[in-house]
């Protein structure tokens, strides 16, 4: 087993505010990790600081065994090989969807036009926007500009993909076109590691759950285990809430 | 006319030299101003006070005065003196401070997410800024900016009192030579409308051409 992202007793405040308490978590490679837990618990900034969009107060992070660095050019070359979703897609809004896609592997990696655009209409394709290639963000449904923030992802090859709730801002009928895309990706091997409230696709797609509250993890389990048998009693709070709605 | 056509030899070095200061002091005003401006949101403390300390010695300092420095101060300082140039100098240093503050307010309308995914991306302070930020922030910075520059424009006449020759100095010319003021004065003014009337066209198209949809 070979960890690509591992966190190591980290803390994180925000002012008085304890927001992550002693985390500690490694993914391996190729595996699918589901963070779930009520809103507040600390899930999303700790897959922000897993690419430093979020500073820690104490603790380290390392992606496939380098230390996250503070700042500068190598923070930007480690980010360069994790990719990042967003809740709000965050697609360049002035650029089209093909340079969105082409814009990273250009500039980051420096590789040709030519070289970065064929790549991109391939991934653009794969997740099913081929077509729209020419448009700008705006133009498109929430669910295409998804997929095609998902392919901007992939276009820098990362070795690991960060999901922070990719399908909540998502109106109901799109959000399988996008897990759809995640569970493929999950199938080829990505190491992936994805907040989220879709417990259809922890079932279908994770290797391995990870609960949490108040900033801190309160469980860790195969999903089948933790959705079926889960130990604590806010876990099962949780998802007592989750089914009745 | 008279007043104009009986006075070319003032009239064209006067406009002259305005459109001087103001196309060389735009310069400096606008490359210092976005350098300044990305300064004070750079995740590098140190270019952030600096950026902050530039904007407020100098942004709080009467432009007349930034005049005075730059034409009796800064000569025997560094043995040059060439009134035009360091009065350009003097403006283009002091509205680049405004220039600075503009571009800041325009980085600050652009989400934050458009900046949180270029990082995530790989790319550095500098390509964010200027491939992401910057080009968004274009489009909500040109009013503000365009009145910055038409202030700039009429500031240019306090070159006047520093003997650098400009349109603010055809009133002392003109009354030399016996013309009636008002009416030199009220083609000073013609003249700045019509300056101040194209930077509004340019203005226009501006908006046109950077508009970003949301």
């Amino acid at each position: 087993m070979i960890p690509v992202i591992e966190v190591e007793n980290v803390n994180k405040h925000y002012g008085d505010f304890h927001a992550l308490k002693h985390i500690d978590m490694s993914v391996n490679k190729g595996e699918v990790v589901v963070v779930i837990g009520p809103s507040g618990s600390g899930k999303s900034t700790l897959c922000r600081s897993i690419n430093r969009l979020e500073t820690i107060t104490d603790g380290e992070i390392r992606i496939d065994g380098k230390v996250l660095p503070k700042e500068g050019k190598a923070l930007a070359k480690l980010r360069a090989d994790v990719g990042m979703v967003f809740q709000s897609f965050n697609l360049f809004a002035h650029k089209t969807i093909l340079e969105n896609v082409t814009i990273g592997p250009m500039k980051v990696k420096k590789v040709s036009r030519s070289e970065a655009e064929t790549d991109a209409r391939r991934l653009l394709d794969r997740v099913g926007v081929g077509h729209q290639a020419e448009k700008y963000p705006a133009q498109l449904s929430g669910g295409q500009q998804q997929r095609v923030a998902i392919a901007r992802s992939l276009a820098m090859k990362p070795k690991a993909m960060l999901f922070d709730e990719p399908t909540s801002a998502l109106d109901p009928e799109m959000i399988n076109e996008v897990l759809d895309v995640m569970v493929e990706l999950a199938k080829e091997g990505m190491t992936m590691v994805v907040v989220t409230h879709e417990m259809g696709f922890a079932r279908k797609a994770a290797d391995r759950v990870i609960f949490m509250s108040d900033g801190e993890i309160v469980e860790e389990a195969e999903p089948d285990e933790f959705f079926t048998n889960p130990q604590t009693a806010r876990a099962q709070d949780f998802l007592s809430k989750l089914i009745t709605n | 006319m008279g007043v104009i056509t009986d006075n070319l030899d003032i009239w064209i070095p006067a406009l002259l030299g305005t459109l001087r200061i103001f196309f060389f002091g735009l310069i400096i005003a606008l490359v210092l101003g976005f350098i300044v401006g990305a300064m004070r949101v750079s995740p590098v403390p140190i270019a952030r006070v600096m950026g902050s300390a530039y904007v407020n010695f100098v942004r709080n300092t009467p432009l007349t005065l930034m005049f005075f420095i730059f034409a009796f101060a800064v000569p025997p300082l560094i043995g040059y003196n060439n009134r035009e140039v360091l009065g350009i100098l003097a403006i283009g240093l002091y509205t680049a401070t405004y220039v600075a503050e503009t571009v800041r307010s325009g980085i600050n309308t652009v989400p934050v997410g458009q900046a949180e995914a270029a990082r995530a991306v790989g790319m550095s302070f500098g390509q964010v800024m200027t491939h992401i930020v910057l080009p968004q922030a274009g489009r909500s910075v040109i009013p503000p900016m365009m009145s910055v520059i038409i202030a700039f424009l009429k500031n240019t006449t306090v070159a006047a009192g520093f003997s650098i020759i400009n349109l603010g100095m055809m009133r002392s010319y003109m009354s030399e030579r016996g013309e009636n003021m008002m009416v030199v004065l009220l083609w000073v003014a013609a003249i700045f409308v019509v300056l101040v009337f194209i930077l509004g066209a340019i203005q226009n198209f501006l908006e046109k051409k950077l508009k970003v949809a949301r």
